[in-house]
């Protein structure tokens, strides 16, 4: 796709005479170069140009709807399909006591029992809600953390490597020390949410903030954008990539550490979440309720993940051509 | 043709008849102790509306000295002035930002410069206009050619509003015929405005098709070597006859300011 029309934009004399080429002399100042000559043939010129924009362009286009459905949507069907109709024929096939290995066919009752019973959506909601507060609190905590962090030296030195020590910790070690100070309640449950997501969305900026190419901020200081400018409309966008990364393992990190707590933490205070919902399974033996519990966390983890996250790094990497090609 | 102007440029004694002095500039890198001299008194006025080449092999700092120009680095003697406020300067790579589109690129250059919002779109779009890219507002900086690139980064450049361009051998990793049609871009864009343009480049024939003078520094430490003023009437060719024999003659003092590194 040519994006050039040729010859609109320019007002360049076109015939001025190309003898007149007496210089200024060395004294002289000149101000407007009125002595240059016009181009030779500009015409010619933008039509030279108009081919070479053409020939260099690369064209992205976006892939069709079908090939978009073969490439992206049969893949991980046929995967589920697949894991379904192997634990149907090991259930069939008795490779365990029905107790231990529901048929996938108890596992629908167990749902439906649920829906039947009204509380799936509120199970699921009490988990979510905490899920995603508890991580937009981590946002609004790791972004300036990480931003300190990046760019104050001392504060690097002295807590930089605590940072990233902390996301090897695994969160639901702070379980305890939760309950302890806070009770068992839902700031206990934000409180371990936060130790897990916190350390994930402050180093993602960090590092985002790292790989910012010097090019850019040199850039952004010629034509002006220095201090506070030059951070909101250099440093961020250009750290847009690392941060992204940062907040899906944040993301994922809230997740796991909410439902390791609820599994741990058990008071009417708290209602029944996922965690909660697995654990009363447990207790009461039902197998079926259990890998219902467990589908329904994996389910919701993936779910939040591709409508949020994915979508949102996919955008910022197309955005600026860092795809392999147009998805 | 070429008359040979014999030592470093005299600065001019008129006021402000410059778009950018370099008064005796020296820069030392390193240690206090351990110096290693970089730039050596450079004296060099750039008059309005002139179009000035840096020449040199590698070593010679002509990219530290356009820094200083810049105002991105200090000199550590001497001084530098630029009447016409803080100036533009293009890279080598396009430094566009490639979150935003082409034409996003000129605005911010545009909003920083204090700009009104309703000024900005209409005014990139005349930008975008004079380096004949007037379809490619909207364009994302991944999908623009190498040459288109540079051809944004150079309006991006002019949004400045500076009177004083300076260039890093803008045009180095571009093709012959991309680079030769930016050429004459350059050329034009020039010669329409009051720009004065200070250009860095390693190639001869470039300085050649492009200066009004081009100014040969030595390498290690730089100084200013010697001086051409070049009345060769534009535009030119790169291939014209005129450009190419001036270019042996300054390609062979080139060599030898070269060949005396390797004789100790």
């Amino acid at each position: 796709m040519a994006s050039t029309d040729t010859g609109t934009g320019s007002a360049a004399p076109q015939d001025a005479a190309s003898q007149d080429a007496a210089r200024p002399g060395t004294d002289a100042v000149p101000l407007a170069k009125a002595g240059v000559p016009a181009q030779r043939g500009a015409a010619d010129l933008s039509g030279l140009e108009a081919g070479l924009d053409a020939l260099e362009t690369v064209t992205v286009e976006r892939s069709p709807l079908g090939r978009l459905l073969v490439q992206k949507v049969l893949p991980p069907l046929t995967a589920v399909v697949l894991v379904l109709v192997v634990w149907q024929l090991a259930s069939w096939g008795k490779v365990a006591d029905p107790t231990k290995l529901p048929s996938p066919k108890d596992v629908g009752q167990a749902l439906a029992d649920r829906w039947r019973a009204g509380d799936l959506f509120t199970i699921i909601w009490t988990s979510v809600e905490r899920g995603l507060l508890g991580f937009l609190a981590a946002l609004a905590i790791g972004t300036p953390l990480g931003l300190v962090v990046a760019r104050v030296r001392f504060v690097r030195a002295a807590i930089g490597p605590i940072l990233s020590g902390l996301q090897s910790l695994p969160s639901v070690a702070w379980v305890p020390a939760a309950v302890i100070w806070l009770g068992i309640n839902d700031s206990a449950m934000y409180a371990v949410i936060l130790l897990g997501a916190v350390p994930s969305i402050a180093n993602g900026l960090v590092s985002g903030i790292d790989q910012v190419p010097p090019l850019y901020l040199r850039a952004g200081r010629t034509i002006g954008a220095t201090g506070v400018r030059g951070a909101w409309y250099v440093l961020l966008p250009a750290a847009l990539p690392g941060y992204v990364a940062g907040l899906k393992q944040g993301w994922a990190f809230s997740w796991r550490s909410l439902m390791a707590a609820e599994l741990i933490a058990s008071s009417p205070d708290l209602g029944v979440g996922l965690g909660r919902y697995l654990e009363n399974m447990r207790e009461g033996s039902d197998m079926a309720g259990v890998v219902l519990g467990i589908l329904l966390i994996l389910f919701v983890g993936i779910a939040i993940d591709q409508i949020v996250f994915s979508p949102l790094e996919r955008w910022v990497l197309r955005s600026r051509g860092l795809t392999a090609r147009g998805q | 043709m070429a008359d040979t102007l014999t030592s470093a440029a005299a600065p001019s004694t008129e006021t402000a008849a410059y778009a950018a002095r370099i008064d005796h500039v020296s820069k030392a890198f390193g240690r206090p102790g351990a110096q290693q001299l970089v730039l050596d008194d450079i004296a060099l006025d750039v008059r309005p509306g002139e179009f000035v080449c840096l020449l040199g092999a590698s070593g010679c700092g002509k990219s530290t000295l356009l820094n200083l120009v810049a105002g991105l680095d200090e000199p550590s003697a001497g001084s530098i002035t630029t009447p016409g406020g803080r100036p533009a300067l293009m890279f080598q790579e396009h430094a566009l930002f490639p979150w935003l589109t082409a034409g996003k690129n000129i605005e911010l250059a545009l909003r920083l410069r204090g700009v009104p919002r309703e000024e900005r779109r209409p005014e990139a779009e005349r930008l975008l206009d004079l380096v004949r890219l007037g379809g490619a507002y909207s364009k994302r900086v991944h999908e623009l050619s190498g040459g288109m690139r540079q051809r944004v980064a150079l309006a991006r450049a002019l949004a400045q509003d500076s009177q004083l361009l300076l260039m890093d051998e803008p045009f180095a990793a571009l093709d012959a015929i991309t680079r030769d049609v930016l050429h004459d871009e350059l050329t034009r864009i020039w010669s329409e405005t009051d720009l004065s343009v200070l250009f860095v480049t390693h190639n001869v024939r470039e300085a050649v098709r492009l200066a009004e003078r081009v100014v040969l520094l030595s390498s290690r430490p730089g100084r200013i070597n010697r001086e051409w003023r070049i009345d060769i009437p534009q535009p030119r060719r790169i291939e014209d006859a005129a450009v190419a024999d001036l270019s042996v003659e300054i390609t062979e003092e080139l060599r030898g300011e070269i060949r005396r590194h390797g004789q100790h």
